[in-house]
């Protein structure tokens, strides 16, 4: 199913992607050639497939979580150490609420 | 002190008989760095003073009487999306330009605890996406096999800098290949371990569910070497496992008698150059010649997993890289009036073409309407894939094949046919879809002298094994070849 230029407006909206018209051009034409790639395992019978759910597949590992035991935090200074606008121990974002 | 060629069994051989000393070595080592990095570009990070300071505290302890860790002085490079305290980790990309991580990664922690040296951090695809090392933000990486060929990605830095002789080891993250392809075209060892095996607290996460940390090397002794202190349960990664890490280097005793070999044909199907091929097989059948057995067997789903990877991996890149917005950490674009506007300006120009491709594929096929379609149809196939394996080792030990279905290609030559890119890692991606081990090992040139790298698989956890097959092959096979540097 080819993909639209329209399409590739929505999907960056969704991420949060704020292209160029000369990567929406682009794009639209990359994207179509992998997702006709990717079409591919249409050719596949998956009816009674269960869904890969886990990587590891160690039967004999215990992957219980550890207990629920308070630790050490990072404290707010190291977090905020790396912040591009940090500001009396909060994280500055421009506005929030935007108009309309 | 020879750095030259410089394993971590001669290095510590070396220090017991007091011929030099960590310092020397680390001296050494960021001398050639200087020397030869300017071209290669393997380095985005040197940890020059550090280092220097470390090595020295070293030579403190042994002078003391301390005896040699694991590691102790050994120059390791990290690759630059694993996290090091204190000191600068990009990702090769300009959105974390300025990172400085708080903490360790586990598998960093573990090193420095068995007294390695970290020597710096080095280049990669940016957030480990791309089979090249063209996609960093941050500049190539040339091989040293050939300045005007790519290294593999996406760690390419690692890989190169364990070629050139800049580290003694490095790590490098394997999501579908990143790992064994630049080992494969710098003529190294490479180790993608199974899933599970090395946490991955630290590792900047792609595709968490095939992403695990490993090491390159120059030997796979020194492999085993290193997995053996990387591995292990961290009770900070869920997806660690607690099975017990044995002693791989004890399990190198040179033995591959009764071993049964699989050989799928679908891993030298069209496609895979003729030189690469011939490599191989007489590879094949030197293993043959120490005894191992060679079976046929049969992975049919390979034509499918390129397409599945492709579909899981930039679907959970979508949701991993949403994290990068500008509030936390790295760049900000500066000027937005909302929030909203700030965000997208952020990403937009912090991430590079291929990265945006990425997150674009992975927020399509996740999105309403086409979950079903692409997504969980690909989750079924990988369940597929896994069951190739399954059956596949029901009648073999390990499987065998090429690394890449050519040697290293030329700078430029995939950039504009991103599809092309994906192609190279068409023997890789299988093993980090069913979750196993498997190494890269060099068996040969090219007749342009360019290394051509073997690649075995075995079941989940049996490292063992694998580095066993690989060790006794290269004991009775040295690649003795180095690069023209």
């Amino acid at each position: 199913m080819p993909i639209t230029k329209r399409e590739v407006e929505k999907i960056a909206e969704l991420a949060h992607l704020e292209l160029t018209e000369e990567e929406k051009e682009q794009f639209t034409v990359q994207l179509a050639a992998i997702i006709a790639y990717v079409e591919k395992l249409n050719e596949l019978d998956t009816t009674d497939v269960p869904p890969m759910a886990h990587a590891g597949r160690d039967e004999r590992a215990d992957y219980a979580q550890r207990d629920d035991v308070v630790g050490e935090g990072l404290g707010s200074e190291l977090a905020l150490a790396n912040a591009p606008d940090p500001a009396r121990g909060y994280f500055r974002v421009p506005k929030v609420i935007e108009e309309g | 002190m020879e750095i030259i060629g410089l394993t971590i069994d001669r290095l510590h051989e070396a220090l017991r008989a007091g011929a030099t000393s960590v310092t020397e070595v680390c001296q050494r080592t960021l001398e050639r760095i200087e020397a030869l990095d300017p071209q290669l570009g393997a380095f985005l990070t040197v940890n020059r003073d550090e280092a220097l300071r470390r090595a020295e505290e070293l030579d403190r302890d042994l002078a003391r009487g301390e005896p040699l860790r694991p590691l102790t002085g050994v120059p390791v490079a990290i690759k630059d999306n694993i996290c090091t305290k204190g000191l600068r980790t990009t990702c090769a990309s300009k959105i974390l330009h300025n990172f400085i991580p708080p903490y360790n990664a586990t598998a960093v922690e573990r090193l420095l605890e068995a007294g390695a040296i970290l020597i710096g951090k080095t280049n990669c695809d940016e957030f480990a996406m791309g089979s090249s090392n063209e996609n960093s933000a941050f500049g190539i990486v040339r091989n040293p096999w050939d300045a005007e060929r790519v290294p593999g990605g996406s760690s390419g830095g690692s890989g190169a800098a364990v070629a050139a002789d800049l580290c003694v080891v490095a790590l490098g993250s394997d999501t579908g290949g990143s790992v064994r392809l630049p080992a494969a075209f710098c003529g190294v060892v490479g180790l993608k371990p199974t899933y599970g095996r090395v946490s991955r607290y630290g590792l900047v996460a792609y595709g968490s569910s095939l992403d695990q940390i490993g090491p390159i090397t120059k030997t796979v002794a020194d492999a085993a070497r290193v997995l053996r202190v990387i591995a292990g349960r961290d009770p900070r990664d869920s997806t660690s496992s607690n099975h017990p890490v044995p002693d791989y280097l004890a399990a190198l005793d040179g033995e591959i008698k009764g071993v049964r070999l699989g050989v799928p044909r679908e891993y030298f199907g069209p496609g895979l150059d003729e030189e690469v091929r011939a490599v191989v097989w007489q590879a094949i059948h030197r293993f043959a010649d120490l005894g191992a057995e060679i079976v046929d067997v049969r992975l049919p789903h390979t034509e499918y997993a390129i397409a599945c990877y492709y579909i899981i991996a930039t679907a959970e890149a979508s949701s991993n890289l949403a994290r990068y917005d500008g509030v936390r950490y790295g760049y900000r674009a500066q000027g937005a009036t909302t929030l909203r506007e700030m965000y997208r300006r952020t990403r937009n120009e912090g991430f590079g073409a291929e990265v945006k491709r990425r997150i674009m594929l992975g927020t399509y096929v996740l999105s309403a309407g086409y979950y079903d379609a692409y997504y969980l149809k690909a989750l079924k196939v990988r369940t597929l894939i896994e069951r190739d394996f399954r059956e596949a080792f029901a009648r073999c030990d390990l499987i065998v094949g090429p690394t890449s279905p050519t040697v290293a290609f030329r700078l430029g030559e995939k950039t504009e046919d991103p599809l092309a890119m994906y192609l190279s890692d068409i023997y890789t991606i299988m093993a980090n879809l069913a979750g196993i081990p498997a190494i890269s090992i060099p068996v040969g040139l090219s007749r342009e002298g360019l290394p051509i790298g073997l690649q075995l698989h075995a079941r989940h956890f049996e490292e063992a094994t694998l580095l066993r097959a690989a060790h006794a092959y290269e004991r009775a096979f040295p690649f003795s070849h180095k690069p023209p540097l």
